[in-house]
């Protein structure tokens, strides 16, 4: 027992004087081996950002963020971009394959243009993250929107709106971007999902803008000829929906049609909620989707797994922008993020 | 009785041009759309079927020039994107919008008559200089003018939306716009020697440059003169969308454009063809686009309709102007 206590004692004299040691060694600090793991795992990694086309808000906000990100923690990212064209998009995809970069991170144009290459990327060992738009390939993370809830809130707002009795007329009409994105095959499921529940919505329109502020603005021009009691309308996307508002406001209609679209929540698309051309906008915040993205690229970039071991997902939350709340902090600018 | 063969060769005129078949169809088109669709011919309709078509009708105006003196110009989305874009990325760094919109202009004029210039001292074949020529304006556009491709009118210019919302004793400003720009095309074309020399460019450039037509000087003319009428209508269609797209550059803009051309029955061999057949052109793609959008169409059937259409009017042109040794040239659509 004795010698078990001095054993003790002695043992516990030993572990101070390393703790005064230690202790004198902590005026220095101490060096977290975290921390330099974390930066050597990253550097020299390769990323490229395979875009639908620079050059709008959404995919400049998005570069810059990861921009910033490569800058800090010294590693290589490139931008390939094609231009609005999937059969640029789709050789671009195929001489990274044989590239082998260490993550991709695609937009898709549409559910099934990339959906195969992102597969054999992921069997050649390039890591793939989808933002925004998916494909029908599932990869290693996707960060983006829910499209189907964006479709939700955007009917649930007319339904408010334009219930029996409630507006007008009960009358919608929708304009859609492009018939097979993501954004418009989910977003009109998740639209039907709601209007499904009440009958009493109308939809007597639904065409496609391909994206363009102009045809936009005619085919609302045509659809407010037909139905001058229109109540509603949804659009997919801010940038051309200025042309489907500045035909309801050329027919003087701005208080009697509810215009409810979506966007990057650019100060641009906040500029049209102010001044009334949109009465709900609901922004996917590019720039908490550029640090999501950033997370995640680190993320993958430092993990042991292989490419398309693990599959995760994040769908980001949504912030419904009116006049009420349409301020410095829900909305954006390229200038401030760079 | 005594009216038979009146009338049978009034079916015979429509019916043995391109221009009669396509003006019949319009005006079948536009019986049906009325009989089937109630709201179809109403005033207010009518005026935004024109309306909607209109900055497609300024901009066939022009290719309707250069069509005429045997060229192409498949530039014009790309002179039209850049110049009004950079006009107004230059008007946001405060300059006033009428400076900006000078400076603008200058490009477009700049850009047709390099394009020109390329035609006529190059001997380059119009539809290749042109193809180059708008994916060189389009990427020095999108490199050093400007780097989003949307650009929303300049806030603060409320005087600029009067060429393209405002209406003129109920007619848009567009409208209007559109039939000044067809009077004036129509008087340049048929009595002026501009006008006369475009003919005679098209119909026979060997004949033309011999008696005397300064070939090159007018090749240079045209292609100015279409990159200015782009200008226009990229200024009508920026005033009236509030905002101008860089990537209707990559849409199939200038396919209707030629759509319009070749539907009115202007032949792509040049030399033949009036400002009235522009006009018809897009009145009946105006008709046809306004009455898909009320049947609520989905969009891959309305091109499937655009894209029939449009080759049956090409099949048709080549039965009715076939190509011979004499009308063929190199470079040749």
């Amino acid at each position: 027992m004795k010698l078990g206590q001095l054993a003790l004692a002695a043992a516990t004299a030993l572990a101070m004087a390393v703790g005064l040691t230690g202790a004198s060694a902590q005026d220095k600090g101490l060096e977290n081996p975290r921390s330099a793991a974390f930066h050597s795992g990253l550097e020299g990694k390769k990323v490229v950002f395979l875009p639908l086309s620079m050059g709008f808000d959404l995919t400049e906000g998005w570069a810059a963020r990861m921009r910033n990100q490569a800058k800090r923690l010294n590693y290589d990212f490139q931008i390939r971009d094609p231009a609005w064209s999937t059969d640029a998009g789709t050789r671009a995809l195929q001489s990274l394959i044989s590239e082998k970069p260490d993550l991709i991170v695609a937009h898709n144009p549409d559910i099934q243009s990339y959906a195969r290459l992102l597969a054999q990327a992921q069997a050649a060992g390039i890591k793939v993250v989808q933002i925004n738009l998916e494909s029908n390939t599932q990869t290693d993370s996707y960060v983006g929107a829910d499209w189907t809830e964006i479709g939700e809130q955007a009917a649930l707002a007319v339904v408010d709106k334009c219930g029996a009795g409630k507006g007008k007329s009960t009358k919608v009409a929708i304009d859609t971007g492009v018939p097979t994105a993501a954004s418009d095959v989910f977003q009109l499921d998740g639209i039907y999902r709601v209007l499904k529940k009440h009958p009493e919505i109308q939809v007597v329109s639904q065409q496609a803008t391909e994206y363009n502020a102009e045809k936009a603005r005619s085919i609302m021009e045509t659809v407010l000829q037909q139905h001058p009691d229109l109540c509603a309308g949804i659009g997919i996307w801010d940038n051309q929906d200025t042309g489907t508002a500045s035909a309801i406001k050329a027919a003087g209609k701005s208080d009697q049609v509810f215009l409810v679209t979506s966007g990057g929540g650019n100060r641009v698309g906040c500029e049209n909620v102010t001044n009334g051309n949109f009465s709900l906008y609901i922004s996917y915040n590019v720039p908490l989707q550029g640090d999501l993205l950033n997370q995640e690229i680190a993320r993958l970039l430092l993990s042991k797994s292989k490419a398309g071991e693990t599959k995760t997902m994040y769908f980001n939350p949504l912030t419904l922008i009116t006049k009420d709340n349409v301020n410095q902090r829900n909305c954006w600018t390229l200038d401030d993020i760079k | 009785m005594t009216n038979t063969p009146r009338s049978r060769r009034l079916a015979s005129r429509l019916l043995g041009s391109q221009e009669g078949i396509v003006f019949v169809l319009a005006a079948t088109a536009f019986v049906v759309f009325a009989l089937a669709l109630p709201g179809f011919a109403t005033p207010g309709n009518l005026v935004s079927l024109v309306r909607s078509v209109s900055v497609l009708g300024i901009l066939a105006l022009g290719m309707a020039i250069v069509v005429i003196g045997r060229g192409i110009d498949v530039a014009m989305i790309a002179t039209m994107v850049v110049s009004v874009s950079w006009a107004f990325v230059i008007a946001r760094t405060g300059y006033p919008l009428a400076e900006a919109l000078v400076i603008g202009g200058a490009f477009a004029l700049v850009a047709g008559i390099l394009i020109g210039a390329l035609i006529a001292y190059g001997d380059v074949p119009p539809i290749f200089a042109t193809l180059a020529a708008g994916s060189i304006i389009y990427g020095l556009g999108r490199t050093f003018f400007f780097t989003l491709e949307m650009q929303n009118v300049p806030p603060g210019n409320d005087w600029f939306d009067f060429i393209g919302k405002s209406r003129v004793l109920g007619v848009p400003v567009t409208v209007i716009a559109f039939a000044v720009l067809c009077a004036l095309a129509h008087f340049a074309l048929t009595s002026t020697r501009f006008g006369w020399q475009t003919y005679a460019m098209g119909s026979n450039p060997n004949t033309a440059r011999t008696t005397g037509v300064p070939m090159r000087a007018m090749v240079i003319a045209h292609y100015a003169l279409s990159a200015l009428v782009a200008y226009v209508a990229g200024l009508i269609l920026a005033s009236s969308a509030s905002a101008i797209n860089a990537r209707l550059y990559n849409s199939t803009m200038i396919y209707d454009i030629l759509l319009v051309i070749v539907l009115g029955g202007i032949g792509l061999n040049g030399g033949a063809g009036r400002i009235r057949n522009v006009v018809l052109g897009t009145i009946f793609v105006g008709i046809l686009l306004n009455g898909m959008t009320i049947l609520d169409v989905p969009f891959t059937i309305q091109n499937l309709v655009k894209g029939v259409v449009l080759l049956l009017a090409i099949v048709f042109d080549s039965l009715v102007n076939p190509r011979d040794e004499q009308t063929s040239q190199q470079g040749d659509l």
